[in-house]
Parts: C-alpha cells; structure tokens; sequence
C-alpha cells in the first residue's frame, strides 16, 4: 500500500500557515478539554482520598455535613461504646470526636479572606488516617494551644506556616507542626486540640464522631444499630462516600460546565477543519484525477484526505495537551459549595485523560475531514482532470 | 456604496466557505457572550447589593450564631435606622436537587429594610399574620407551580426535622436585577420550636441586618457596632452587604478567573479560523491583486479590500451570533435558573463581542495582506493560468 | 509484412454529454481499430470529441453504447473498481498539464504506479532507474516538480506512463504547454519508443508538427469516425 502517511504529512507541510491555523484552533479546543479533565479529576482525587473504606463518620442526622452537624457529649460517649470499633496497637479504640469550626483568614498573596476548616480533635487522629503525614515540626501536646496545619494552609495563608500564630476564637494558636495530607481535603485544614476548641469557640457539641471498623463488612450493622438508637439522632456513612457526596454539587458543576464548553468550542474547530480540507480538495482536483487515472480507486482517495485531516487533529491534539500539562503548576483554591469551607486541589493529568483528549482531537479531525474526504472520492476522473 | 458592495461580493464569492467560517463565527460569539453572561450573573449578587445595608455576624465564624440580646445594643449605635435579622435556614425541598435560598427572618423590619421587594398589600398583612407563613419570589413560585394558600415542606438540616409553612405572599422584585428566587418565613416559628425542642439554640440569631441612615454613614456605623461587641461573648463582623457579597465571589474567584481566561480562548479559536480563511482566499487571488496592481492600485487599496472582505465576514458571524444569544440565554435560565437567578444578556457583553470580532477582522488580514503586498507582479500574474 | 494484430477495437461507440436538461451529443459513432506499435495521431476541430474518445480508450470515461475491446477485454463490461486494476496494468497517461504530484519527488512520481502491484523496494527501485534512464533524467530524480522545467517534467510523466510497461500509451496533447525545444524533445522521445520498443501510442493533438511525427494520422469530425482498418480479421 502506498505510504499514505509521508504524502499526507507533506501536503499538511506544504500549506504550512493554513496548516498552523487549523491545527491551532483544534489545539485551543483540546487544550481547555484537557484541562477541565484535569480540573475535575484533580476535584475528584482531592476527596476521594480524604477518607478511608474501613472508617465510619457518624454526624446528625439531616446534616448534609459536618459543619452543619451536632452531637452531644453523651451521644457522642454511646457511639463510643459501641463494640464494632477497631483497637489501635496501644489497646485503646481508634475513634475521634471531633468538632469543625469555620474560620475566617487571610490569604498570603491577595490579603482576602477565606473561610478555613479548623477541626478540634484528639491525639491519635493521624492513626487514624494514615494517608497524612507530619512533615515538619511535632504533634501538638494534649490539651495545649498548640495545633497543626496542612501543608496547603501553611503555604497560602497568613499564620498558617511553622511557628507562626494564628488568632482567632479570641485566642492565640501557636502551629508548631505541619502535615502533608497529600491531595486529599484535610490538606486544607488546621488542627488543635477539640476540648481547647471547644472552649474557645464556646460550643460545647462536637460536629462527627469517626472511627474504624474492626471489620470493613461491619458498615451496615453499625449503621442499623446507630439509626435504630432512638437516643441517637444520627446517621452513620462509610468516609469515603461521605467525602464523594461533598464534591458532588461541585465535580457536577464542573463537569457540566466543561463538556458544554468542549462541545461549542469543538464545533468551532471542526468547522475550521472542514474549510481547510474542502480548500485542500479543490486545490488539488487535478491532482486527484491523475491518481484516479493511474489506477487509484475511491477508497484509496477517501483514505487519503482523511488522513491528512486526522493528522492535522493529532498535531492540535499533541499541542493543546503539550500546554495543558503545564497546568499541572498550578493550583486552584476556591470554596466548595457545599460545605461552604475552602478547598485547594491541582489540576492532574492521568494517562486517561491524555488519550481522551487524543482521541477526541483524532475524532473532530475525523468529523471534519469526513465530508470534504467524500467529496474528493467521488469525483468523477474527467471532471476532475478538466480542472487542471 | 461601492466599497461595500465589492466587499460583499468578495466576501461572498465563495458562498460555502463564506458561510462555514460566518457559522464557525457564530458559535465563538455565541460562546463569549453566554459566558460573559454567566460571569456577569455571578456578580449580580454584589450589584443587586446595597451599600446602606449593612451586615453583621459572628467575627469568629460565620456558622456561629449572635445572641438575640443583641437587637436593642445594635438599635442605639448612632446612625443605626432600622435593625432587622434572621438565620439561614437551609432546608430542604424535597430534594437536594431543588436548591433556593430560604431564611428565617424577623418579618416586619425585614420587609421594611428591602423596599425592592414588592408585595400587594394584602398579601403583605397575610404574611405578616401568620407565623407559619412564607414567601416566596415570582420566579421560585412559579418554577414549582406554588399558588397563595398552598402548604410547603422543608426537611430541616441544621435545624431538624419536617417544617410545614403556607404560601401567603409572592413578592416582585422592583427591578430586573432583584433576586425573586428566594423563600423566607418568620424568624419566631423557628424560636419557638427550638425553645420546645432544643432550649440550648433559641434566642440565637445568624445575622443582623442594618439599615443606616445615610449611606456615607455605613463606615462610621460599622465600626461603631463592632466596638460595642468587642472582647464580648460573640464579637460581631460588621460590613456592607456589598462587602460581604464580594467577599463570598472572591472566595470562588478561581473559578471566575478560569471562566473569563475560557472566554477569551473562544475569541482566539475564532482568529484561528477567520486567519485561516483569509489565507486561504488571498492565496487564490492572488493573481488579481497581481493584476490590480497593473492597474495602479496601491498596497493601501489591497490591504483595505482584504481587510475589509475580513472584518465583514467577521461581522456577519458576530452579528448572527449575537442575534442567537437571547434566545440561548432564554433556554440557559430556563434549565439553570435557580443557580443564577439572574442572567439576562447585558450590553457590555455585547459591545466586547463586537469589539472582539472587529479585532479577529482585522488580525486575521495582517499575514494575507502582508503576502498580497509583497508579491512581485509577474510572479502574480503567473500564478492566474 | 506481417500485420501486427488490433489491440485497441472500438465498435459504433457512442457518447453524449448531460448537461442540466440539455444532452449533447458529442460522439454519434465511432468505429476505430488501432494495431500493435501503431503511433496514431487524432486530430479534429475543437469540439469534435477527440479527447472524450482517448478517455474512453483510457478507461476514465464510459460509453453510451458501443464496445471498446482493449487487448482482448471488452471494458466498457467492467467495473469501477475493475477498471482502475485494469488502468493501472494496461495504460500509460501522458498529459498536457503534466499532472505530477508536486509533493512528490521525479523519483516517487514515477515509482507512483508501482505501488498498486506487488513488488519490493528493491523491485520498485530497479524499475524506476531503468525509466529514468529511457527519459535522460537519471540526474533529477530526487527534485521536486516545481523545480523541473516543463519539458522536464513532461518527461517525467512519460516514464510513469511507462513504468508498469501498459498495452498503450495515451497522450493528450502532449506538447501543449511547452516551448518548441523542449516539445521537439518529447516528440524524439515518442518517436523512440516507438520506433524502438514498439510501445503503441495514441496522441490527440492540435499541434500539425506532432501529427507530423506519427505514422497514422485520423480526423475525427462531428463526431463519426469510420475505419476501413477495421474490417480486417483478427
């Protein structure tokens, strides 16, 4: 078969502006794609990683999230006693009463405020979510003012790196430790000690209780056993799931958002492509006829104008990703909606996504050519010749 | 005129591509204005705002409550006109899905502080009657088919339990910019429950309202209600409802940001594509511009024929895309509405497109000009046989 | 001497153009015998059909009526497909624009052919060269058509018209576009292949010096041609 590849190649390269241009239009199109991809699944991992299978939070019933939750010190004792909790190596149960406060602090770069997730809890929390670590200074003393932040805090708000202070609840916080909490929510919450906070902030109720299983199938009986309580006003969800429907509202938006985008702005590069292939095969009508002539049939014609369109949209597609990993630098903080406290996730680009946007520049390069490709094949020889 | 009919029947010499690049124009303007649309909507809330409102909640936290002793302490602050307040309710409506904002607040004064929205009288005093009355906004009625008299439920979320209040008065906003999306009832049906049910949250108040006298007082007034709580039990945050609307758009400033940086790429992907037409057409007549400059006609004539033939093709799609975006934007409410309610096309936008399409014209002739001028005129002629 | 046998028999062909609701009839009937090493020159007024009856000897346009049996194969039976594998085996194209593909090189042009048959690179090469050769362009194979004079390139698609050694050669107007030296080459080159390897050629042309250069000249008028030739036996 006739390298069809190094001919289309060389056609794309002759028009070498008009093959910049198209490319380039399809490169914009891949490009915010890509991105938004990136945007949604950075959202995505953020909250999937926060949280774990095997941990159960337990908040009020209703309450779409902790921070509209409440439970009392004697709920919270019950749910305590309950016999499905996991023991850490020291004997004692891996469960957390914590409290969530939101707080309003300063940015470094811009000096406006955004609401932060304080989270009052006990010593062994970290056990309890083994995806953080301590990266720099210690663990706060029990019953001290002393807390830790998440690395993402430390780095963009004021007060909020090693050994600075923070003020808030009419009192000083000193950070005397720093975790990195990898991609997940917690990255971007400060912690302290939950009876100091609880003090401080004057609210004498905790937000969640969360535990780990001792064995992960335990999850429905635990929760039965929770709602069937009539002492207990509350609801008992796996963390991870809890964590995923706090996204939804968001990821949901974003996607929405970014597919309608993709879709407009693709057909804007497909017609782009559509009028450089069209162009291409009035231009070389001659050209078409001789191959025609000489023995080339219309499949072979087809396949070829096809092939240069294809490939305009793998070199747009190449380009628009090519920019789009730059986005990887960046990271986006905003508020989550739902929860109404701050979020900070990157853009993350997966092996996934790049044959998405692969696939899908080949694919508007395939819409575009396609009917100009026919139009070419059906060409009858003598029409065709007498245009030369 | 002369000039624009050849311009025209240039542009338009070549009917398929002509029309296949003013579509490809068409969805980019389509595109811009729409989202120019959504980021104007976003900040509709903070234009809708006023600065002789002022707000005021818990410094420490927004999800902390102020005490309802407060009230009087507020009322005596010089400059203080009216006080009002209310909790942020956030029920439910049968589901998640259906989201409005809906308020307890202290009917009289409230109604009193927003002018802007607008009752009939009677409706009015049925509302102020009841306890268990709410209102609601034309449009949040209307989308759920509400009609004076009808019962509602909410299922509680921070404040638990099923909620039952009747419709007793449907408010119009006084202008298109007021927010008619919204449900508010009375600030006492939640007291009084939480007083039965949980003693520990009653007399506890989200946000104070504050109507000043005289909108250059709103400075004065804010610091003044600030000092008075200080070093107290819950020390207040007092700004203007401008400043505070502000404050929740910054808090998603990244995402605005990205939405206006997106819409600027449509604009390039439209230069891309009117470029490349551009290109496409000089290079084919070249051989004429050869020939036009036998005849005398100098790079400023072909320049302007070209630029010319650009800026219509690109005006056409703007204009045929600008025409598409009020129904577009028409649909979008439609579907959207209650995430922003309002969203209506605005001139700015409008003008931006025109502007931008006018710059895509001209840019897009730069390189095709620049070829057409450099052209020897026998190597034109040539290229005609 | 021997009579070479009829490789190109045309038989009461006829052919009319449609245009819109208008049919106009261009060939009314045609009956043409053409032997083996024949060089035929058509010649006739513009209009008179000559160039639709080479296509149709060629194979890219179809008749209305009528048979043309090219080498033994009637092909107006066949199919398009079947026609472009029988094109491609059976006739070489020489045209009056050249029609080289401008992205390809004097070498890949006229390895162009080639590559509808089954034959290695190394098969491909050795056939290519020996063209080159035949054509005196051995030196120019790796240039691109736009760097090629028109002369030049005229005998560069005579050697793709040659490179799959075709039943016949068509030309149309061959020296249409060329200055008087360099049609005076290609017509030596014809006359060669010809004279020397018996290559069959067809030729319409409007150029009195090129008909000049053919054995067998026919005038083809309003659109009938008869051929005494033809009543010979095969």
């Amino acid at each position: 078969m006739f390298a069809l590849f190094p001919y289309s190649l060389r056609n794309l390269w002759t028009r070498r502006l008009t093959t910049v241009l198209t490319a380039s239009g399809m490169a914009l199109v891949v490009f915010v794609f890509a991105a938004i991809l990136m945007l949604a699944r950075g959202l995505e991992e953020t909250l999937i990683q926060t949280g774990s299978t095997d941990n159960v939070i337990v908040i009020r019933k209703g309450s779409v999230s902790e921070v509209q939750s409440g439970i009392e010190r004697g709920q919270a004792a019950i749910v305590e006693s309950l016999p499905y909790i996991a023991s850490g190596r020291d004997g004692k149960s891996l469960i957390v009463k914590e409290l969530l406060v939101l707080v309003g602090l300063p940015k470094r770069d811009t000096g406006k405020i955004s609401h932060v997730s304080i989270r009052g809890t006990q010593g062994h929390a970290l056990l309890l979510r083994p995806q953080i670590r301590l990266i720099a200074g210690r663990l706060p003393r029990p019953g001290s003012f002393e807390m830790l932040a998440g690395s993402s805090i430390a780095r963009r708000f004021k007060g909020g790196g090693l050994r600075e202070e923070l003020y808030c609840g009419m009192r000083h916080w000193q950070i005397v430790g720093i975790f990195d909490a990898g991609n997940s929510g917690f990255d971007s919450e400060i912690w302290g000690d939950a009876d100091q906070v609880m003090q401080a902030f004057r609210r004498p109720v905790y937000s969640s209780v969360t535990f780990k299983l001792r064995e992960v199938k335990d999850l429905d009986i635990v929760s039965r056993t929770i709602e069937a309580d009539p002492r207990l006003p509350l609801e008992a969800k796996r963390e991870t799931l809890y964590y995923a429907e706090q996204s939804e509202m968001m990821a949901k938006f974003l996607r929405i958002l970014g597919i309608s985008l993709t879709v407009i702005f693709s057909l804007g590069a497909m017609i782009g492509a559509m009028i450089t292939m069209y162009a291409s095969v009035a231009t070389r009508t001659a050209e078409i006829g001789t191959l025609r002539a000489l023995g080339f049939g219309r499949r072979y014609i087809l396949t070829a104008f096809l092939m240069e369109s294809l490939l305009l949209g793998l070199v747009g597609g190449c380009a628009g990703l090519f920019f789009a990993s730059f986005m990887q630098l960046l990271t986006i903080s905003t508020i989550n909606f739902q929860t109404f406290s701050e979020l900070a996730f990157r853009f993350t680009l997966t092996a996934d996504i790049v044959l998405k946007a692969l696939f899908f520049s080949l694919f508007m390069g395939f819409i575009g050519g396609f009917l100009p490709a026919v139009r070419a094949s059906r060409m009858k020889i003598i029409d065709a010749l007498r245009a030369a | 005129m002369l000039i624009v009919r050849l311009l025209f029947k240039n542009a338009f010499r070549h009917k398929f591509r002509a029309f296949l690049t003013i579509l490809s124009i068409t969805i980019a303007i389509l595109a811009f204005v729409m989202l120019r649309t959504v980021i104007g909507a976003w900040y509709a809330g903070v234009d809708a705002s006023s600065a002789s409102r002022l707000v005021s909640r818990n410094a420490v936290s927004i999800i902390f409550p102020l005490p309802l002793s407060y009230k009087d302490r507020i009322r005596q602050v010089e400059g203080v006109r009216l006080v009002s307040y209310g909790n942020w309710f956030g029920g439910i409506y049968i589901d998640e899905k259906n989201f409005f904002a809906n308020f307890a607040v202290e009917p009289g004064s409230y109604l009193e502080l927003y002018p802007e929205y607008v009752l009939s009288p009677r409706e009015r005093e049925a509302f102020l009657k009841d306890r268990k009355a709410f209102a609601a906004g034309r449009k949040l009625a209307a989308k759920y088919g509400w009609k004076i008299g009808d019962m509602v439920t909410l299922r509680g979320t921070i404040y638990p339990g099923n909620w039952d209040f009747v419709l007793r008065a449907i408010y119009r906003g006084k202008t298109d910019s007021v927010d008619e999306t919204q449900f508010f009832f009375h600030w006492d049906y939640l007291n009084e429950t939480m007083k039965k049910t949980a003693p520990s949250r009653a007399d506890e108040v989200g946000f104070y309202m504050i109507g000043v006298d005289h909108p250059d007082l709103s400075s004065a007034v804010t610091t003044a209600i600030d000092r008075t709580f200080k070093n107290s039990w819950a020390e207040t945050l007092t700004e203007t409802e401008k400043a505070f609307q502000q404050g929740f758009i910054a808090m998603s400033g990244a995402i605005i940001t990205a939405i206006e940086i997106v819409s600027f790429v449509v604009i390039f992907i439209m230069l891309a594509v009117v470029a490349n037409t551009m290109a496409m057409t000089t290079r084919e007549r070249i051989g004429e511009y050869a020939i036009l400059k036998t005849l005398g006609f100098g790079g400023w004539a072909i320049g302007g024929l070209i630029a010319g033939e650009s800026v219509i093709i690109s005006l056409c799609g703007c204009i045929t895309g600008i025409a598409l975006a009020f129904p577009a934007a028409a649909g979008f409410k439609k579907a959207l509405g209650m995430y922003f309610p309002i969203f209506s096309v605005e001139t700015p936008s409008l003008v931006m497109a025109l502007i931008a399409s006018l710059a895509v014209g001209i840019l897009a002739a730069i390189v095709p000009i620049r070829r057409a001028i450099a052209i020897r005129i026998a190597d034109g002629l040539r290229r005609i046989g | 001497m021997e009579e070479k046998p009829i490789i190109v028999h045309a038989e009461h062909v006829k052919k009319s153009y449609h245009r819109g609701q208008h049919i106009i009839p261009v060939l009314e009937d045609i009956t043409l015998c053409i032997r083996e090493g024949q060089f035929l020159a058509l010649m006739g007024p513009s209009g008179s059909g000559k160039s639709t009856l080479l296509n149709l000897i060629a194979g890219i346009d179809r008749v209305d009526s009528g048979a043309i049996r090219v080498g033994g194969i009637d092909i107006t039976v066949l199919s398009e497909t079947e026609l472009a594998v029988w094109r491609a085996t059976h006739v070489g194209f020489i045209f009056q624009f050249y029609n080289l593909i401008p992205v390809l090189t004097a070498y890949e042009n006229i390895e162009l052919p080639l590559h509808l048959m089954r034959l290695t690179a190394k098969e491909r090469r050795l056939h290519v060269e020996t063209a080159l050769q035949v054509v005196n362009l051995s030196d120019r194979m790796d240039h691109y058509p736009a760097q090629l004079s028109g002369g030049e390139q005229q005998r560069v698609a005579i050697a793709r018209a040659l490179i799959t050694d075709p039943a016949i050669l068509v030309a149309d107007e061959p020296t249409g576009d060329l200055d008087r030296q360099s049609a005076e080459d290609v017509l030596n080159l014809m006359a060669r292949l010809n004279e020397e390897s018996g290559k069959t050629i067809i030729m319409v042309t409007h150029d009195p010096r090129a008909a000049q250069r053919a054995q067998t000249l026919r005038h083809l008028e309003k659109g009938v041609l008869t051929d005494a030739d033809c009543q010979a036996p095969f």
